[in-house]
């Protein structure tokens, strides 16, 4: 019932999304095809990696030297940020997403026209506090976009992960799956049970049943859902990083301020390149190496093309 | 001037029903300010004067200001503060529509009913446990009542309400989730709001007059008070408008009389009366004055010998009930005594871990956990009336009422349900808003300190034993880490356990995805004891001066 209700709907919203392309007048056209020139020069990069400044400024950098958000949102499209919102804790302690870092994406995908962005998590702590006191519910209102909740099943609809090897079906949040461009913003962060988690990781807080992961091979798991749901763009806020006692952490002893931010299409690369940030080898994050090895990805960086861009 | 009187009580008992009735929904974000709810509980009759008694301190002087209250203008309290009371004037007033009979008429007092009851749960006070006080209590009730009955349905409402919007990419309304919900612990307030249903639909406040013993003791205190409702013999035409409007039954127009003992001066009377002959009157005579020669007195001047009558029966016969209720209730309470330590016996033999199977062993608390601030089961057993406005207020709603849980003793008191939810660290709303003694206030900082609980790790059911998988969720939401992560085997990690600074609040239990049974767990502590802090040190700052690939 659920999924043909969804069906309809996503139907729907094709509909209404082709409607509005046909009536885009030429001028706009033009003016995007002239950027995507732009950015098929600028960007045949396949990592941005910011270094020494603010998580709004480093932003800036990294989105501009790809020629600006309007490379990933187009005009009138439906957009869905999802940061890390999963513990009740302050922005200082780096459980969270930057909200700063949340605020200028939202900034950006409203500037390049997107009809509506809309922000969630399925949160690990109670939702209403997490939304709060990481100071993202506040981000978002302020920069203009919508902060949508994720707790509850009924969002959630079954989705086949067809190369999956343990995971072969989930259940997705419905914004994500009418999304047309959606923007995972994780942090990075020591996790004791994945040891870290970055991109792919972040991606737990889009499908219900977690304790499946968690219960029959979660690095298995969550490389699986990386063949399957891949974000149009990942943001990596490593402005300030979690060390230890991760991914909740206990207090800002356990955080140190490093000021980077990793921005790639390739969640396989971005987790990689954040993984040797926090002083490990890619290969050493089981998931990471799962994943490049089925083919979701790359974490040979050195064969990458890094566009490396410092703020002094 | 006087007769004015029911529109201050209609307003101002709208207020608190309303008030309280969004307490006990505890919808998020339409929860009233603390201060609000605070206030109103604190003149609970009840749960004040328990923890006026547990704390022996002019803090919880609520029940005094009632009482005082009382001694002036009567029970006014059951229709100004008694949120039941309030209620069952709604009920009343809606049930009017369906009632055959549209008014009220005078009924005579039960006495023995109603002075019995009130002795028994005295009584039974003694015992040292508050079961019976539990049971009665019209406050904790009505809040058994909304939290239990009401609140699932107006949030399954709100719920679908949500979705509804939502799909219109409204987002202001959210469904809120209900966490759990056991009928067992709902067979109560269901069969006490069908009977308070049944009478004030009937017959007004018949509940108060006759079960309830905050009405019951009012009922003596308001015997004495200085202003009492009475009928100016003079102006009185007879016409029986006030008797027809009394909710309470207890105006006897023929013999032109108002028991004050039952009035719960909801002040429908002083309105109705086109005589002004109803009112407020001092009746220090009758303070002073004999009470066997006091009756009489106003005999005389009525001419009126049936009224003397009832008077001296009534008086005579309570005294030998009481006497016969003393000896019949002993009994039981000696019964409701043993019950109780035959249970708490029970609860203490459990076993934690018997076998299984299928090589994974079933997990079985010593202990429930009882909520952070409530120093021990005992104490938290002794001063709960189960009134569950913490399990409304709960954001997490870990708090759940329990049904045999705590034994008899401890009939539907709130308990911490791991199954479903656990209890956020930083959290100390249940401490808060508690109005008897059962849950102390406490500081985010020193609820961080208590123990009400601790973690329990059964490797045999771990996934990363059995399995030898990746998974740490335990630990993932430890907000203390007494639950972390140790290196095992390869990149894998497993749970390693420091009670010390276990808080118990059950998130590792709650996360924890080992099936059939979970691998970590929560045990009360009967008593509550103290959570170590383990500080960190700072971690060391960021060296690299340049991309590290």
């Amino acid at each position: 019932m659920k999924r043909r209700e969804f069906l309809t709907k996503s139907i729907g919203a094709g509909i209404a999304a082709g409607a509005g392309l046909a009536m885009v007048n030429f001028d706009n056209i033009g003016a995007s095809e002239k950027l995507s020139y732009i950015n098929s020069n600028l960007g045949e990069y396949d990592l941005t990696a910011v270094m020494g400044g603010e998580p709004a400024e480093m932003f800036d950098k990294a989105i501009a030297a790809l020629g600006g958000m309007g490379r990933y949102v187009k005009k009138n499209q439906k957009v869905v940020v999802k940061p890390n919102i999963g513990w009740d804790a302050s922005p200082e302690r780096a459980a969270n997403t930057n909200p700063f870092l949340v605020k200028r994406i939202i900034e950006h995908c409203i500037q390049a026209g997107a009809k509506e962005v809309v922000v969630f998590d399925y949160t690990c702590d109670n939702w209403q506090l997490c939304y709060s006191n990481s100071g993202i519910e506040k981000a978002v209102k302020d920069a203009g976009g919508k902060i949508a909740p994720g707790n509850s099943e009924s969002y959630y609809h079954p989705v086949v992960v067809p190369k999956g090897k343990v995971l072969k079906e989930a259940k997705e949040h419905e914004l994500i799956l009418g999304a047309d461009v959606f923007i995972n913003v994780p942090i990075l962060k020591n996790h004791e049970g994945a040891t870290l988690t970055i991109s792919m990781k972040n991606l737990m807080g889009i499908v219900w049943d977690r304790r499946f992961w968690h219960r029959n091979d979660l690095q298995q798991c969550i490389a699986d859902f990386a063949t399957y749901r891949k974000p149009t763009l990942n943001v990596v806020d490593a402005y300030r990083v979690m060390k230890q006692n991760g991914p909740k952490g206990k207090t800002v002893n356990d955080v140190t301020t490093m000021k980077y931010l990793i921005m790639s299409e390739d969640m396989v690369a971005a987790d990689a390149a954040a993984a040797k940030l926090f002083g490990m080898d890619p290969k050493s994050v089981d998931h990471i190496r799962i994943a490049a090895e089925m083919g979701a990805g790359r974490m040979d960086l050195d064969k990458l093309k890094i566009n490396r861009i410092k703020i002094s | 001037m006087l007769q004015r009187l029911k529109y201050a009580r209609i307003f101002i008992s709208g207020c608190v029903l309303i008030i309280v009735i969004l307490a006990f929904l505890g919808m998020p974000g339409f929860i009233p300010n603390r201060f609000f709810v605070n206030f109103l509980t604190f003149l609970q009759f009840i749960p004040s004067s328990l923890k006026f008694f547990s704390v022996l301190s002019f803090a919880a002087f609520g029940f005094i200001i009632v009482f005082i209250l009382s001694l002036l203008f009567g029970r006014i309290y059951c229709s100004l503060i008694c949120p039941l009371g309030i209620f069952q004037d709604v009920l009343s007033r809606i049930g009017k529509r369906f009632r055959k009979r549209k008014i009220f008429r005078y009924s005579k007092p039960h006495n023995y009913l109603r002075y019995g009851i009130l002795l028994i749960t005295v009584l039974s006070l003694f015992t040292g446990s508050i079961f019976l006080l539990n049971l009665l209590d019209p406050y904790s009730n009505f809040g058994k009542i909304w939290s239990g009955l009401f609140r699932p349905v107006v949030i399954s409402g709100n719920d679908i309400l949500a979705h509804i919007t939502e799909k219109a990419g409204i987002y202001w309304l959210y469904p809120v989730g209900l966490k759990a919900l056991f009928w067992q612990s709902l067979i109560f307030p269901f069969l006490f709001f069908i009977t308070v249903l049944i009478m004030s639909v009937g017959k007004g406040r018949l509940f108060c007059n006759t079960i309830c013993p905050v009405g019951s003791f009012l009922a003596l205190v308001s015997k004495t008070s200085i202003f009492k409702i009475k009928i100016s013999e003079n102006n009185c035409t007879h016409c029986g408008k006030c008797s027809v409007v009394c909710k309470a039954s207890c105006i006897d127009i023929k013999i032109k009389s108002v028991d004050f003992s039952r009035c719960v001066g909801c002040f429908n009377c002083i309105h109705s009366c086109p005589e002004s002959a109803i009112n407020y009157k001092i009746s220090f005579l009758k303070i002073s004055s004999n009470k066997n020669i006091e009756p009489a007195k106003e005999l005389s001047f009525k001419n009126n010998s049936g009224n003397e009558i009832i008077n001296k029966n009534d008086e005579s016969l309570i005294t030998e009930k009481i006497q016969v209720d003393r000896r019949n209730f002993l009994g039981r309470i000696l019964f409701f005594a043993a019950g109780s330590g035959f249970i708490y016996n029970k609860i203490s033999a459990a076993r934690i871990i018997p076998g299984n199977k299928s090589g994974k062993y079933n997990i079985k608390r010593n202990y429930p956990v009882t909520p952070p601030g409530s120093y021990s089961i005992e104490n938290f057993n002794k001063h709960c009336t189960a009134c569950h406005l913490c399990v409304s207020i709960c954001p997490t709603q870990v708090l759940q009422p329990s049904f045999l849980q705590y034994g008899i003793t401890g009939f539907l008191q709130p308990y911490m349900d791991f199954t479903h939810s656990f209890c956020n660290y930083e959290c100390t709303k249940c401490s808060e808003i508690c109005p008897t003694n059962s849950i102390i206030k406490l500081t985010v900082e020193k609820k961080k300190a208590v123990q009400p609980g601790k973690v329990i790790f059964v490797k045999k059911n771990c996934v990363v034993y059995a399995d030898e998988t990746a998974c740490g969720a335990c630990s993932e939401h430890c907000p203390t880490k007494a639950v972390h992560m140790m290196h095992y085997k390869g990149t894998l990690t497993i749970p390693e356990i420091n009670q010390s600074i276990c808080v118990g609040c059950g998130a590792c239990e709650y996360a924890c995805p080992a099936k059939p049974f979970k691998a970590i767990f929560v045990d009360g502590n009967p008593m509550h004891l103290t959570a170590f802090s383990s500080k960190d040190k700072k971690v060391k700052a960021s060296t690299i001066e340049d991309f590290p690939f």
